[in-house]
């Protein structure tokens, strides 16, 4: 059973977004997306400064088995990116919500948030998938 | 359609597989491990694969060996007793039909060990060539790969006498009271074996095997990156219908006396045409490449020389978990095909730098005694 924290949301396209105290907001992919990847061997990330509109395309991420892409969950300017996933992508595998982190970004509107799923919401339906 | 299901469906699902359809049946791809550490454990210490979905046939009756002599280009009429070989059916075209393993069990009778894909149409070919030899089907049979340098003294635990089996020999066996048929053979690359054995035994053999250190179970996503480390070709990959053994790197499964001047040339589906192509050489070529950094390629993606032009494609991809990178297997035309030539292949767009490489990329450890 993948684990879905209770203080994140989720886009139905399996990214999960944090927003952090200063106001960025931190985005991956969850803890049913990797398993479901099974083992990750190559992620892209956007580049810093990139502008991404919610739904954009913001990376890939490439397990054994298949190719995938990852969408910005809201819109805003990319501020950093986990630049240790190059040489380790397998910590996506290991720790999807803390340092299998993907990118951060400072949001046009953290509003933007709500339109996303609560755990709850985004966990029934990985159950529905 | 319905999936079948391999004697060892409940083990698998019991140590935490994921099970996914494939040639027809449920197969475990990966366990709760995953495809890479499988992968690693097989290169280390040993590896249990459930093959039970492929195909095992038995032909048996005067003539056997000239029969397949005219389905396949292999050497059978020479083939020793408990030896094995590694053979093409191949079509008029110098296609590929299937390959398989021929192993010749006594004088009139062989054991075909052949893919599940190709199964139901291998059964119909052979029996469409019968002249009073008769084909069984062992549906009531399963097979076992334990590969891995770790392999032989695990089994030989259980049965010392196959201390001296050499790679593509076979010899029947006891296993813990149940009579099996076991072979020096594999796909990984390793050293190991195929076990052949009664349906109802398989579990408990199985967990037999589990049991002892140094084996885990491994899946088709690993068997999958094993055989592409090893250079190995993949019916529905590097081989079809509309390949040629000479492209495919494979004339060494033509075997000489089935070759031009041979003492049995010819007499195969294709013949003309593979002489032909031994002559003057096919178009394509198999190669093996060499990834630059770790952004994966993926099966038919376009191969590119260096003005961009397409010039192949990719016929296996996968992550190379021993070399630690991606690898890939493709066609590309003949003259581009020497190790050592810088071409790229197109992944979504861009132009990804691979060189060609001899293969395997992973050296081959089979024991020849």
């Amino acid at each position: 059973m993948s684990m879905t924290p209770s203080e994140l949301k989720y886009a139905s396209s399996h990214e999960w977004a944090r927003l952090e105290e200063d106001g960025t907001v931190t985005i991956g992919i969850s803890d049913h997306a990797q398993e479901a990847l099974g083992d990750v061997v190559f992620v892209e990330v956007p580049g810093v400064g990139d502008r991404l509109a919610a739904g954009d395309e913001a990376g890939v991420v490439e397990s054994v088995k298949a190719a995938s892409d990852i969408y910005a969950p809201i819109s805003g300017e990319v501020i950093a990116v986990n630049e240790a996933l190059e040489d380790e992508p397998e910590t996506v595998n290991a720790d999807p919500y803390n340092d299998g982190w993907f990118f951060r970004l400072q949001p046009d509107d953290t509003s933007e948030l709500e339109k996303l799923l609560s755990a709850e919401d985004y966990a029934n339906h990985c159950a529905d998938e | 359609m319905t999936l079948q299901h391999t004697p060892l469906d409940a083990l698998h699902r019991e140590l935490g597989a994921r099970m996914v359809p494939f040639a027809g049946y449920d197969m475990p791809v990966q366990y709760p491990d995953g495809i890479i550490r499988e992968h690693q454990h097989t290169r280390r210490a040993a590896g249990l694969f459930d093959v039970s979905h492929m195909g095992q046939l038995v032909l048996r009756g005067a003539g056997s060996a000239e029969l397949l002599e005219t389905l396949v280009p292999a050497d059978v009429v020479g083939l020793g007793e408990h030896c094995q070989t590694y053979a093409l059916f191949t079509n008029d075209d110098a296609g590929v039909r299937d390959d398989l393993i021929i192993t010749r069990w006594g004088p009139d009778t062989f054991f075909l060990v052949v893919n599940a894909a190709c199964k139901a149409q291998d059964i119909a070919h052979v029996q469409a060539h019968l002249r009073g030899q008769t084909l069984e089907v062992l549906e009531q049979q399963a097979l076992l790969a334990l590969q891995g340098p770790g392999a032989r003294e695990v089994l030989c635990r259980l049965c010392p006498e196959l201390a001296s089996l050499t790679f593509m020999h076979g010899q029947p066996a006891v296993l813990d009271g149940v009579e099996v048929y076991i072979t020096c053979s594999g796909y990984t690359g390793e050293d190991g074996f195929e076990i052949s054995l009664p349906a109802a035994d398989a579990e408990a053999i199985a967990r037999r095997l589990l049991a002892e250190p140094g084996v885990a179970p491994v899946g088709l996503g690993a068997r999958d990156s094993l055989r592409l480390e090893a250079g190995l070709c993949l019916y529905g990959h590097e081989l079809s219908p509309t390949i040629d053994p000479v492209q495919a790197g494979l004339l060494w499964s033509v075997g000489k006396a089935r070759r031009p001047g041979g003492a049995r040339a010819g007499g195969f589906p294709g013949a003309q045409r593979v002489f032909e192509l031994i002559e003057n050489k096919p178009l394509l070529r198999r190669v093996g490449l060499q990834v630059e950094g770790k952004r994966p390629v993926r099966e038919g993606q376009v191969v590119l020389d260096e003005q961009g032009q397409q010039v192949g494609e990719v016929c296996s991809a996968g992550f190379g978990a021993t070399l630690g990178g991606p690898v890939a297997m493709a066609y590309v035309q003949r003259s581009l095909g020497e190790p050592g030539t810088r071409l790229a292949v197109d992944v979504r767009g861009k132009a990804l730098p691979v060189t060609v490489v001899t293969m395997p990329f992973v050296p081959q450890r089979y024991f020849r005694g």
